[in-house]
């Protein structure tokens, strides 16, 4: 696999991106926000951290970032791209995700090892799991809470395109930490190759330190593109 | 010319506005038991070289479209001069 | 301008004339003033802190620089340093403790580091009146706020609970960062001929207080009176580490140095002296937020400033490295061969003053010492039956000090940057280190303690920092310490001082651990009262890649409980502190503390036990329940009672507990031999604590579930 990960000003989770993906053998480069287009690739990753630090909106400055271009480019012509976190707020400001991230409902930063449900297995990112699985990722964040007006929800649901929810451990509805509207944790557009998530599977990824979700969503986008016939 | 203009930036109703709440909240707790709602806004005051006062406030518009305001979240009014005054 | 106006004495301001041989200029004896000040030339501490070790088989540099080093590999140093942000988080509890964290960060990038790691050690009123609320829950948002933006982790520290602290808040901020050790930056290697930059943040008036306001400041629309706090940029500071680093890598930085207290005049003062050389400063050429007067330019204390010394063949090197991150920077002046710190405004001189004098040379401060003549009211020791011993857990549970704080390190960003293994609410914080090992660090402080006895006291928060990195199985490597302390002009105040140093450099000494950096914060008290004696000490250590080591947490049904180890009386012991202390008075055992950590890395290394910890704040049935309540299990324990209070609660003594297989017990005790060891008990699922004739239910206890603020 090879992938790009981008670096905004005040980006954090760029390096443990990379670290993680170089951990599954994927060939990582990265890409400054200022340049015009991307390497040849097949996923592009935003990742957390405090672009901008979250002045004005959170991603709201990183997304009129001039490598953001490219970044549309390659998914409208079918690229990958996996916005984690501030990831997943630059995507929903730049138009790639229908939805905006509001502050948590305590008004609080969480920063906790919380359980998803997987929602969705028939995508680039998830086909390694099973429907329904519970899994384990680590959130950091003071602005996760997905909005949609209720219409729009209706629609995101409608056409399955909730891939992760917040759910208790035995994978039972229960409030999402932060307040999200239905739980939803990470979404994916209705093209299916561009997915955003509150929770960070980087942090899930590396033996040494805890669990190995993660692992499985980097081998599931491995999976996929092998099976595309693109490497 | 330099013109100044105000932009007011705030929740779209409909939509949950976290700090208006908490703020809310606090009032009450304080003993403002008369305030029966609170939405909590942004105030960007902006310094534009234009040609005249309507091609200023255009200028802002857009720069409230494009990148101030969210759209999806967000309403925003404009005023000529510096409402902070 | 009179010498008193800047803070200077008559001994000092003759000491200063003489020296100059004529008096100085208003500029002149303002920068003088700073920078002999408490806060910048610790001229109450320097002759103390001269006492204790600070070299060791593990220490790299670090003597007079900004952070101690010690080294992990052959390739790789760990910079590490606390320091304290106390007045500014009174004043402004959330930009206090965020700068608090900002100014510790850049510290260690000074360094040549990129910091990895920060823990934070939180002093706070006991009250539940609103402005004590708002003290704690500001200085924990400013520490999230900046330290997560900031992109470092923050995986540890301690928070401590008493009415002294009530208008006088402590906030000892932490950092540790990564260094190449043949990339260390330092302050030292300054040479003629090299310029120097100023790059970050334009200098406005931050922190510049009281009687230099201008007029124009006060006409501004509903302006408060408020003296200059600093507010920090986490954003600019990120990108400042970013563009440092790039520096460091490329070559270009010579010396460098952070802008902390007295900013310009204190950062651009220390690099010259520490060369050996003069310095020319052009304060015209500072980028300034607005226009200032020379004095408030040097004094400022404007946030996410770094000083860089370069060759003048590297300018545009920096510059397109700052360019690159959206920095500004600005070429001020030169290094030179004058020994004379000369500043210049529009090419005229307006103050010349010896580097020595303002780097190094202030007249140090000898207080008068006397002991405290308060009475130290002592009960007998108590014997306890389980009943009572359960109602005094559970009111002892119920304090602050001992609850969950889970409501604070959720707000810290705990796994940026992929190496934590053990975050905050752990005895201990622990990183993945790739090909190194395992750091380990423990932040311990104990002012009940030092309060009763600031000589042992002092020597005991050393020696349970370095219990905790021995049952981890660390070996420890250095230690750094922040003295927080009220005023040292009242003699019994300064004798506590003096006796706290004193016994700070006899653990260093007798366990072996170099005190590599630190601190000191005098003067915390107001009118209505003061802080005890409260010494903060973190201790850093390392289990080598490939060795065993000894986690906390993992502790499963049926486990036996082996404790090792007592302690005797109550007396500086959160209990004795609640009701009032009794028994043996604390005392530093030496022998006994090496047995214990000699002992504790020996059951680290053999991966005998399935988790163990050291015993800590509130003694050893308070450990237990804190290690069993998160993890909803509970203990049925064999004790003989009546039991003495001192055995159930007491701190003084080192001892551990350990959760093994009931089959391994012997074999634990073997290791043990020679030493108090004790199976006391069984881990049980349910939440309770049956101490044999009365139980305690430990998920009745709403403190050990959270509590918000």
């Amino acid at each position: 696999m090879m992938a790009a990960v981008v670096t905004f000003p005040g980006s954090n989770c760029d390096g443990d991106v990379r670290v993680a993906l170089e951990s599954v053998g994927a060939k990582v480069q990265m890409v400054w926000h200022r340049e015009g287009s991307l390497p040849k690739c097949h996923l592009v990753v935003l990742p957390g951290g405090f672009s901008y630090g979250d002045y004005l909106r959170p991603g709201a400055m990183a997304a009129k970032s001039p490598i953001m271009g490219a970044v549309v480019e390659h998914a409208r012509k079918g690229g990958l791209v996996l916005g984690i976190c501030n990831g997943f707020q630059i995507l929903t400001e730049s138009g790639l995700l229908k939805g905006a991230l509001l502050t948590n409902r305590d008004q609080r930063f969480i920063c906790r090892r919380c359980h998803v449900r997987v929602e969705r297995t028939n995508t680039p990112f998830t086909n390694l799991f099973v429907e329904g699985q519970v899994v384990q990722f680590p959130i950091a964040h003071r602005d996760g809470m997905f909005f949609l007006p209720q219409e729009d929800l209706d629609e995101l649901e409608g056409s399955n395109r909730v891939v992760f929810r917040y759910c208790a451990p035995d994978g039972t509805p229960c409030e999402a930490p932060n307040g999200a509207l239905n739980r939803i944790a990470g979404i994916i557009s209705r093209e299916g190759n561009v997915l955003g998530m509150m929770p960070h599977p980087e942090r899930a990824t590396l033996a040494e330190i805890g669990d190995s979700f993660g692992t499985t969503l980097w081998r599931s986008v491995e999976r996929w593109i092998e099976e595309a016939g693109l490497i | 010319m330099n013109y100044q203009i105000s932009a007011l930036i705030f929740p779209k109703r409909g939509v949950l506005d976290t700090q208006g709440r908490a703020v809310m909240g606090t009032l009450v707790d304080m003993g403002f038991r008369s305030v029966r709602d609170v939405s909590v806004g942004r105030f960007v005051r902006l310094s534009i070289e234009a040609e005249d006062q309507a091609s200023a406030l255009s200028t802002a518009r857009r720069i409230c479209q494009e990148l101030l305001a969210n759209e999806l979240i967000e309403d925003f009014s404009l005023k000529e001069g510096d409402l902070s005054l | 301008m009179n010498p008193e106006q800047v803070g200077l004495d008559r001994q000092e301001w003759e000491h200063l004339k003489g020296v100059l041989g004529r008096e100085p200029n208003e500029l002149e004896l303002r920068m003088v003033g700073v920078m002999w000040s408490e806060h910048c030339s610790y001229k109450s501490t320097r002759k103390l802190l001269a006492k204790l070790p600070k070299e060791g088989r593990h220490v790299v540099g670090g003597e007079g620089e900004n952070a101690g080093i010690v080294r992990l590999s052959d390739r790789l140093g760990l910079a590490f340093k606390v320091e304290s942000h106390n007045h500014p988080s009174a004043v402004s509890p959330y930009e206090g403790a965020a700068t608090g964290v900002g100014g510790i960060i850049r510290d260690i990038l000074a360094m040549g580091a990129r910091p990895i790691m920060s823990m934070d050690g939180l002093f706070f009123g006991d009250s539940d009146s609103p402005k004590a609320k708002h003290i704690r829950e500001k200085v924990v948002e400013g520490i999230g706020g900046y330290g997560n933006a900031v992109g470092v982790p923050t995986v540890g520290g301690l928070t401590i609970y008493d009415p002294c602290y009530e208008d006088n808040p402590l906030v000892n901020a932490f950092c540790a960062g990564v260094v190449e050790l043949d990339r260390l930056c330092s302050s030292k290697t300054a040479r003629p001929g090299m310029r120097v930059v100023v790059l970050g943040a334009r200098t406005g008036r931050d922190g510049i207080a009281g009687a230099s306001f201008a007029s124009t400041e006060l006409k501004d629309h509903g302006a408060s009176n408020k003296p200059q706090i600093q507010i920090g940029d986490p954003f600019y500071e990120k990108l400042l580490i970013e563009a440092c680093l790039e520096l460091l890598n490329q070559g270009v930085i010579q010396a460098m140095q952070d802008m902390g207290a007295a900013g310009l005049l204190s950062s651009s003062s220390e690099v010259a002296h520490k060369s050996g050389n003069g310095i020319d400063i052009h304060c015209d050429r500072i980028p300034l937020r607005e226009e200032m007067e020379p004095w408030e330019i040097f004094l400022s204390e404007s946030q996410e400033r770094m000083l860089i010394i370069c060759l003048p063949e590297d300018l545009p090197r920096l510059s397109a490295t700052a360019e690159k991150w959206g920095l500004e920077w600005a070429d001020v002046g030169e290094i030179t061969d004058t020994g004379v710190y000369r500043v210049f405004r529009d090419q005229r001189l307006i103050a010349q003053l010896p580097v020595s004098i303002l780097g190094g040379d202030s007249p140090a401060k000898d207080w008068p010492s006397a002991p405290p003549t308060r009475p130290r009211p002592r009960r007998d020791e108590e014997l306890l039956s389980s009943q009572d011993a359960a109602d005094r857990l559970r009111s002892l549970l119920s304090q602050r000090s001992l609850m969950d704080h889970s409501w604070i390190y959720e707000q810290y960003d705990s796994m940026v940057q992929l190496r934590t293994v053990l975050g905050p609410g752990n005895p201990v914080s622990a990183l993945w280190m790739r090909d190194v090992g395992t750091l380990v660090c423990s932040m311990e402080a104990n002012p009940w303690m030092c309060q009763e006895d600031p000589f042992n006291g002092t020597a005991l928060v050393a020696a349970s920092t370095l219990r905790a990195l021995g049952v981890a199985g660390a070996e420890a490597m250095g230690m750094t310490n922040c003295l927080n302390f009220p005023s040292p002009e009242v003699s019994h105040q300064y004798w506590e001082l003096q006796r706290s140093v004193e016994g700070l450099a006899w653990a260093a000494r007798e366990l072996d651990c170099p005190v590599v950096s630190g601190n000191v914060s005098l003067y915390n008290e107001s009118p209505s009262s003061r802080i005890m004696p409260s010494p903060l000490i973190v201790s850093v250590g390392l289990v080598p890649q490939g060795e065993g080591w000894l986690k906390p947490n993992e502790i499963p049904e049926g486990a036996a409980i082996c404790l090792v180890g007592s302690s005797s009386g109550t007396v500086g012991s959160l209990y004795g502190s609640l009701f009032g202390p009794g028994g043996s008075e604390i005392a530093f055992a030496p022998d006994l503390e090496r047995r214990f950590i000699g002992n504790a890395m020996r059951t680290a290394r053999s991966g005998l036990c399935l988790a163990g910890r050291p015993v800590t704040r509130g003694g050893w049935l308070s450990s237990l329940v804190k290690s069993l309540a998160p993890l909803s299990l509970g203990a049925r324990l064999d004790i003989d009672w009546p039991s003495p209070e001192g055995y159930l609660f007491g701190e003084g003594g080192p001892m551990a507990i350990y959760f093994v297989e009931p089959q391994r017990v012997r074999e634990l005790a073997g290791i043990w031999s020679g030493f108090e060891f004790r199976p006391i008990g069984v881990v049980t699922g349910r939440a309770t604590l049956d101490l044999g004739g009365c139980q305690l239910n430990l998920s009745d206890l709403g403190s050990l579930r959270g509590v918000r603020g």
